[in-house]
């Protein structure tokens, strides 16, 4: 049934999907990737860095390769900065922070990056770093990456999301206004307030909330489309598509919603699914690339009732 | 000028449903003639935003994040206390208001926190019905715990995400709406500015972030959502992006600012590393039911925490509050880690830290165990700080998190100034000097599921609006002043950052104005605060250019907000010759060193009145008068 329906979706994508990626910056951020030999495996410089840390008053050192970009009408470069007495304490947006600083005292413009809560969860930072969105930690965002995970005196390489659907704004800033268009259309249970029936009257057994808490965990920060050869959105629909349709709540509007939310989802410009995984590797939240399958099947199904 | 708090009459009970029927209805038709304007898009500003866009108003939602998502409400870990009753333990509406009002030290109004109860269920079945996937029993029904030393379960909760999925819910019925054109979303927009036209809130002015214009926009009602004024302390558990400039910018057009003071700091959070640090981090204070706290019993012992044996440790809030421990509340636990640290003997490298040690929960109970109970919060701790929490102790220490204060607002929640109205965590209203755990969520939910789309309508039936357009001379002015006071901030070019007067600040107001307070230290503390802020106007450097994506500028903006919302801060602290809840003057305390009120002379609301930068502000006094409970003293010995 999954690869039925998988190959029915790749076919009817896949015309899309060919021009979703920018490919002269794909270009250029693998050449950077090339030159970057010192990068470490994370788990090698953890290592390293564990006899650092006997040393309280250690300090590390790192060059910068930032992408700078003052519009997304103008042409970007890969600036070099270096970041020194780096606490390996620092998160790496406290590092930025601090080159930040000193560009100002220097009156050269400061890195535009986004971020607000800072503790994971709100979705707003969203760096590639080394090549790989939120960087070389597991199961965490930019904001939880710590300095000790990097080899001092390495070189570090920072880029944006890159997908034609989420246009650059400035430097590592880019506009995800996409999400929200593809959830207005659909990632809703249409319940005006003041109609709900007593909370209890509607019984869900714990492994649905479960399930459905998983996949609504998600935290809509992109950087599964970010990973995707294909820039594509369908970890992030998916994760809402199973989160509501698995739920009495949801199931109403189920046929609707799937169909409108994958239409929107096309329309914004993301591609389409190749089974590489990586979107699942590099989830903060670890949401699982089943619920990509779990789309697949709610998308025929909607289909076979609308002919 | 009185304050007319607007409180029905009648009892308790029947206050809301009566004020319900007494308020003046808008014709359905006539609803989308009718612009509202809403500031943030959190709990309270997409809840109301939903709701009155159902009712069929043309709401104007904003935000300055680049999706209504992203409001800080998305962190909040613990849960939503509601009166349901599932458990059949006891609870009511009149429990959950009596738990409350208590909680907050008797420093909050009755009524609200009534209704506020009564609402409550209300909250969990819309929520329930938005699909919001909370915790289920094996049966299916909801499941509950109890949080923050309440005798009954009355949390709900969606693991430790509830707030995430309470805002996700708040947010998808508002995009529904963004569906259907009843709200248009101005994302990535700053209010810097509320238009006052005839008396009444008639517009804002906002700065596009992305393209740095400023914009104009005309309504018949402002409503503020905007959060409340934490990053005053530079390092608080709140986003980065936290501020208090809507509120205040309100607050200089004339809008009453209540209880500045009241802030509440939570004793478990991870502790400051270094002076680059950004914001903090909370861990659930579930993490005292089997942690003791301790530091070393010399000041100045700085052997790791394995090397100190057992009788030279001084476990100080088992020693100093035997019955309760280390479970005692929130504001007990922060003043003594802080009395502990003062006194030299905190540890850490910064020595602004105590230790949470498990070792004696995880020789009794097993490592197992303490890991299925709290594994979540010591990988996060781990993740953090790089420590193995099951080999040595934590270290934590008070970090602020959540302010009482907000604009005053009355029983409608709207503030002196007709038409600008204030929900959630910017209003004053319901918490008192002392919030509890679960509460903040409710709050915001209630204000804008249930209440606001009730008394705006009130007001706007009861109203007559002159047809005003964004052309108006005070759209013009106040568009000039916003302008200028960018200008001015990017013609300084003086030689520290943004960040570094930020510091400076927070650091002052932590140290004067945090877990407890002083006549001197606050008399030092202003004038401390003034000059920081003149150094601020002369020697701060922010780049660029206003028409521009400069977030630089934009953070500017925000700390010259908080360089004068700090003063009126103080100013209040000084006033209030008591201790009370999140407050504490180190002058008022019982022979134990308990926080002591002082009924008699402080059962009131401070609303102050803006009188010019630098000068007295003015007080005006909302007495509280209790009809329904008694004042009693609190005592943990």
């Amino acid at each position: 049934m999954f690869v039925q329906a998988f190959s029915f979706l790749v076919q009817k994508f896949h015309s899309l999907s060919d021009d979703l990626i920018p490919f002269h910056l794909y270009t250029k951020s693998n050449n950077i990737l090339e030159e970057n030999e010192s990068c470490v495996p994370p788990e090698l410089s953890k290592s390293l860095n564990k006899a650092d840390t006997e040393n309280e008053s250690k300090e590390m050192a790192f060059t910068l390769k930032v992408w700078r970009q003052k519009g997304n009408d103008h042409a970007g470069e890969i600036a070099t900065y270096e970041a020194k007495n780096v606490s390996p304490d620092m998160s790496f947006l406290e590092m930025l922070d601090v080159v930040n600083d000193s560009l100002e005292l220097e009156a050269i413009d400061p890195i535009a990056f986004d971020s607000d809560c800072r503790e994971g969860i709100c979705g707003a930072c969203s760096l590639v770093i080394n090549g790989q969105p939120h960087g070389p930690g597991s199961g965490v965002t930019t904001c939880q990456l710590y300095m000790r995970s990097f080899e001092d005196n390495s070189t570090i390489t920072i880029e944006p999301w890159r997908a034609k659907a989420f246009p650059l704004i400035k430097d590592l800033c880019v506009d995800r206004s996409a999400f929200d268009r593809i959830i207005q259309v659909g990632g809703y249970v249409s319940v005006n307030t003041g109609s709900a029936p007593d909370a209890n009257s509607m019984l869900i057994s714990q492994d649905s909330a479960e399930e459905a808490m998983d996949a609504a965990a998600c935290i809509g920060c992109g950087a599964c489309v970010a990973s995707c050869k294909n820039a594509s959105a369908m970890l992030f629909v998916g994760a809402k598509l199973k989160h509501l349709n698995i739920l009495p709540q949801g199931q109403p509007e189920r046929k609707q919603r799937t169909s409108s939310m994958i239409e929107a989802m096309q329309k914004e410009g993301f591609g389409n699914c190749t089974n590489e995984y990586e979107c699942e590797a590099v989830c903060p939240k670890n949401i699982s690339a089943d619920h990509i399958s779990f789309l697949n099947r709610d998308f025929i199904k909607s289909k076979i009732r609308d002919n | 000028m009185t304050l007319q708090a607007n409180i029905p009459t009648g009892p308790l009970e029947n206050k809301w449903e009566n004020h319900k029927f007494d308020l003046k209805l808008v014709n359905p038709a006539n609803k989308r003639k009718h612009r509202i304007i809403i500031v943030g898009t959190g709990l309270a500003g997409a809840s109301s935003a939903a709701t009155l866009a159902e009712l069929g108003y043309n709401v104007l939602s904003f935000t300055m994040h680049d999706s209504p998502r992203r409001a800080h409400s998305i962190a909040a870990q613990g849960g939503i206390n509601a009166a349901k009753n599932y458990q059949n333990d006891g609870d009511s509406v009149y429990r959950l208001f009596y738990d409350t009002i208590k909680g907050g030290d008797y420093r909050a109004r009755e009524a609200n926190v009534y209704r506020l109860a009564q609402i409550s269920t209300n909250i969990i079945d819309q929520c329930a019905a938005q699909g919001v996937p909370f915790a289920r029993e094996y049966g299916g029904t909801l499941s509950n715990r109890s949080f923050g030393g309440a005798q009954v379960s009355r949390t709900f909760y969606a693991r430790g995400q509830t707030g995430q999925q309470l805002l996700l819910g708040a947010y998808s019925s508002m995009m529904r709406q963004v569906n259907t054109g009843r709200i248009t979303l101005y994302p990535r927009r700053e209010m810097l500015e509320v238009v006052v036209i005839n008396g009444k809130a008639r517009g804002i002015i906002v700065r596009n972030l992305v393209s740095g214009k400023m914009e104009r926009y005309a309504a018949d009602a402002v409503l503020l959502a905007t959060g409340g004024y934490g990053n005053v302390f530079y390092l608080s558990t709140n986003a980065k992006g936290c501020n208090v400039t809507a509120t205040w910018r309100a607050h200089r057009k004339g809008a009453y600012f209540a209880n500045p003071c009241y802030t509440q700091i939570h004793p478990t959070c991870i502790p400051v590393s270094g002076s680059y640090q950004s914001k903090l981090t909370l861990m659930s204070e579930s993490l005292r039911n089997d942690g003791r706290v301790w530091v070393p019993l010399q000041p100045g012992d700085i052997r790791s925490p394995d090397k100190i044996p057992e009788h030279q440790r001084d476990y100080y809030l088992e020693r100093r509050y035997p019955s309760f421990g280390n479970l005692v509340p929130r504001d007990v636990a922060s003043r003594a880690a802080k009395s502990v640290c003062d006194e030299g003997r905190g540890v850490g490298t910064t020595g602004r830290a105590v230790y949470l040690d498990f070792a004696d929960a995880i020789d009794r109970d097993g490592e197992n165990t303490i890991r299925q109970k709290y594994g979540n919060l010591f990988d996060m701790y781990r993740e953090i700080t790089d420590e193995n929490p099951y080999q040595g102790p934590m270290r934590i220490y008070p970090a602020v998190h959540y302010t009482m204060g907000g604009l005053w607002v009355d029983y409608n929640l709207m503030s002196n100034l007709p038409g600008l109205f204030a929900l959630g965590e910017a209003n004053f209203s319901d918490h008192g000097a002392n919030r509890l755990g679960a509460s903040a969520l409710m709050q915001g939910l209630a204000d804008g599921y249930f209440v606001i789309p009730y008394t705006l309508g009130g007001y706007i039936a009861s109203t007559s609006q002159e047809d005003v357009n964004t052309d108006h001379a005070e759209f013009q002015k106040a568009e000039q002043e916003a302008v200028d006071r960018l200008e001015s901030l990017l013609s300084i070019k003086g030689r520290r950052t943004v960040d570094d007067f930020h510091r400076e600040l927070g650091l002052t107001v932590w140290d004067y104005c945090g877990m407890s307070r002083s006549a001197n230290g606050l008399d030092e503390a202003r004038e401390k605060v003034r000059s920081i802020r003149s150094e601020f106007w002369d020697n701060v450097t922010v780049s660029g250019t206003p028409g521009e994506f400069n977030q630089v500028l934009e953070r500017a903006g925000r700390v010259a907000d908080f360089m004068e919302f700090a003063e009126l801060m103080m100013c209040d602290a000084r006033t209030r010759e008591e201790s009370c809840g999140g407050h504490f003057r180190e002058e008022y305390q019982t022979n134990e060193g308990e926080a002591l009120r002082d009924d008699e002379n402080f059962a009131f609301v401070s609303a102050w009145g803006y009188n010019g930068v630098g000068n007295e502000p003015v007080l005006n006094k909302e007495r509280l008068t209790f009809e329904n409970v008694q004042l009693t003293q609190r005592s943990y010995k």
